[in-house]
């Protein structure tokens, strides 16, 4: 604590600590990735410095006795409503450093969440509620190119009917949940590994994010959707055909037309051979992928991958949830993709300018109503199915995403936050002390892969099953037939706009 | 084996290169191609493919070791995360060649476009080498982050046009550039510096050249008889320094 700057005596985080209950183990030095706490020998007690505390809680969820609790700062800077102490903080680091800020996870400022606004149907003596604990209920989604009609055949002799329309692949997904895109890299392998198994296990799929597939992830390929990012990483003909599906990255909703810089301590061998890049180098994925600029540029780059894997996979374009969203949507529809993937601006990331975290984008609500909408306008809905993520936190989210016209979820947030997560938002310190964001060996191993598998199968179960109830509560028996039903929601605090936009009706109407 | 391609959809040409190359032949003539797009796209054999004509967009993406020989010009991204193999165009060739890629060869003997060689990169023992024989567009070796770029300016269509553009290895940190005859030090990005080759980066131009020379039956000599420089970036980390950490 001697010598610390006056900027450095504004700490976000006081650590108290109750000397009598503490029994000196040292659990919390060891565990404390940010050398906060330390033992004082000549003493015997520890001691702790506040400034460096940044509110993972690490220590006092393993301090054995409960000795350390964590708390807000409560010294405060003069009340001001329009300085927030944020501001403030924001702005002595800046002009000691001269450097952009980075922040990391989803965006936390205050903008309107639409979801608290939204609320679902069920049924009351007409169409009753069905009962999913004793009927069958569907959650199987399938995702990729819908034909316009279908053309059925039926046997001579048999008379059985069969399908003569060629479909396009599809990816087949027993809950409508996928473990969103985070590169192997921004995450270690452990959660990666985690992420995959649980995804076998569940008949749905991981995406690999940007940062390739590790070598010991290539058995689990049909549970895998690969990415192909600006930078490149990792990309190659079997990488390409390693899973079921290809994902192009072009945006991400925490950083909208930003790239991304994986900064060259964190490429250790296993990531510089699963990326593809040299040993100790940033890996810098460019803004733009500089082969992109225009709808026939995009639709370039879906066919070269359709082409090297011989047209079997469904390929999926991921964009940030933006202000002309459902006319960029539209053109990625008809460069041929297959699945476009709008990421919302709540959507986490590792790391991102925290001014563009926290000021670009829109809400995944408006954008995925606005481009249902659109692309059904357009009679084009089809061609392409939706997967939305940024900012889904329950299944009451998820499904009233469902009904909004999403087919599936990206989980980004709450995969983290199921493997043990506490939103401290410093994954790009690289020293997260739930051993998820880190590459560093002796955090890694803080994540199990069995059990933060075994937590993430636990969740999506809990998030079906409710999804079902709800379901059932409305008289439906398959998710498929509350698709894009946005007659099954009703708005409440909303402006007549908004619920132009989502294409609700007010509640009680 | 021969196909003319003259009038065939892309997807039904390489519907039958990919055909042929399964059924395990070794070399393929293409005759009358005119524009198709993806030629050689994640080819994964030993294979080469003789082009006669112009061959469309991404030709050679995603390849994996077999070879294409483009009699004429050629058009844009080229190589396009390339792994292996080897293209050679004996005419010009478009922007964006070599886009990530990580391995085998590319050589151009006359002028290339904008973006040529971005975001190659290395690593283990791959090590994408791009030779462009004529002049360049801005942005060469564009965030280039290693394997080999070399310059000559010597083959071009246009050999009043300058050598090369501006912002010439913008966000480059890694692998190397060579230049026949120097380089224009104010069209530099600030990322890269220009050095002097040691006996070293001789060696190893001297290696590639007579590669390059034999694919277009021209003499090294002609082209070893002028100075090389090498265009290094300044760090590793070119953005390192740009973050200011959070307030603690």
């Amino acid at each position: 604590m001697l010598y610390k700057s006056v900027n450095e005596s504004f700490n976000e985080f006081i650590v108290e600590r109750k000397d009598t209950t503490c029994i000196r183990c040292k659990v919390c030095v060891r565990q404390c990735a940010y050398d906060v706490h330390r033992y004082i020998e000549s003493e015997d007690c520890l001691t702790e410095d506040h400034t460096l505390c940044i509110g993972c809680r690490r220590c006092s969820a393993l301090c054995p006795t409960g000795a350390i609790s964590i708390h807000l700062n409560q010294e405060a800077f003069k009340k001001n409503e329009s300085w927030s102490t944020a501001h403030i903080r924001n702005v002595y680091a800046q002009a000691d450093s001269g450097g952009i800020l980075l922040a990391a996870m989803g965006n936390p400022a205050k903008y309107p969440i639409y979801w608290d606004h939204l609320l679902l149907d069920a049924s009351q003596v007409t169409n009753p509620s069905i009962d999913p604990l004793r009927e069958p209920m569907e959650l199987r989604t399938y995702l990729g190119k819908k034909p316009d009609n279908i053309e059925v055949v039926y046997d001579k002799t048999t008379g059985k009917p069969s399908l003569k329309t060629k479909l396009t692949p599809q990816l087949k997904l027993e809950y409508p949940f996928i473990f969103s895109a985070m590169s192997y890299g921004a995450l270690n392998l452990n959660c990666h590994r985690a992420m995959a198994a649980a995804a076998e296990e569940l008949g749905t799929i991981y995406n690999t994010g940007e940062g390739g597939l590790h070598k010991d992830l290539y058995r689990y390929g049909k549970n895998v959707i690969v990415q192909v990012a600006s930078g490149r990483f990792g990309v190659s003909e079997q990488y390409l055909n390693a899973g079921v599906g290809i994902e192009i990255k072009i945006g991400q909703g925490a950083k909208p037309g930003i790239g991304g810089h994986l900064p060259g301590e964190k490429v250790d061998d296993q990531i510089s051979e699963t990326r593809m890049i040299p040993f100790g180098s940033d890996a810098i994925s460019p803004a733009p992928h500089h082969d992109i600029y225009s709808i026939e540029d995009l639709r370039q780059l879906i066919y070269a991958l359709k082409e090297a894997t011989n047209y079997t996979k469904p390929v999926s374009v991921k964009i940030a949830a933006v202000h002309h969203i459902a006319a960029i949507a539209s053109g990625v529809a008809r460069a041929g993709a297959d699945i476009i993937t709008i990421d919302g601006f709540r959507g986490g990331t590792g790391a991102a300018p925290q001014v563009i975290r926290d000021n670009v984008g829109i809400p995944m609500e408006l954008a995925l109503a606005a481009v249902d909408s659109r692309l059904r306008d357009e009679g084009i809905r089809n061609q392409v199915s939706i997967v939305v993520g940024g900012g889904v936190r329950s299944s009451g989210d998820a499904i009233k995403a469902i009904a909004l016209g999403a087919d599936a979820i990206n989980m980004g947030t709450s995969t983290l936050l199921a493997m043990g997560c506490t939103l401290c938002q410093r994954c790009y310190t690289g020293k997260c002390p739930w051993g998820i964001t880190t590459n560093n060996p002796y955090l890694a191993k803080r994540v199990n892969p069995e059990l933060a598998a075994e937590k993430l199968v636990n969740l999506v179960h809990a998030w079906g099953h409710e999804m079902k109830e709800i379901l059932g509560g409305m008289g439906l028996n398959a998710l498929e037939s509350l698709r894009g039903n946005r007659y099954k929601l009703r708005a409440v605090g909303l402006s007549e706009k908004d619920m132009y936009l989502l294409g609700v009706m007010p509640a009680g109407e | 084996m021969k196909i003319n391609a003259q009038g065939l959809y892309y997807r039904d040409l390489n519907e039958r290169i990919r055909n042929a190359v399964e059924s395990g032949t070794n070399t393929i003539e293409l005759d009358n191609v005119n524009g198709q797009y993806f030629i050689g796209d994640g080819l994964n054999k030993p294979v080469t493919i003789t082009i006669n004509g112009v061959p469309g967009n991404d030709l050679a993406a995603f390849m994996n070791g077999a070879t294409i020989i483009v009699t004429e010009n050629a058009q844009d991204n080229i190589g396009n995360t390339m792994n292996a193999g080897k293209v050679v165009v004996h005419g010009h060739a478009g922007d964006v060649l070599g886009y990530g890629m990580r391995g085998g060869r590319i050589h151009i003997r006359k002028d290339v476009g904008y973006r040529v060689g971005i975001h190659m990169k290395s690593y283990q023992e791959n090590k994408p080498v791009l030779i462009a024989g004529g002049n360049a567009g801005d942005f060469f070796g564009e965030y280039m982050a290693g394997g080999v770029l070399i310059l000559l300016g010597m083959f071009s269509d246009n050999p009043e046009k300058d050598k090369h553009g501006f912002l010439f290895g913008t966000g480059m940190h890694g692998g190397v550039i060579y230049v026949r005859g120097g380089v224009d030090e104010s069209r530099l990005a600030k990322e890269v510096g220009v050095f002097e080759v040691d006996d070293e980066d001789r060696k190893n131009i001297n290696e590639m050249m007579s590669e390059y020379c034999k694919d277009f039956g021209l003499d090294p000599t002609v082209i070893l008889n002028e100075r090389f420089v090498k265009v290094l970036p300044r760090s590793k980390r070119p953005y390192g320094n740009m973050y200011c950490p959070m307030p603690k």
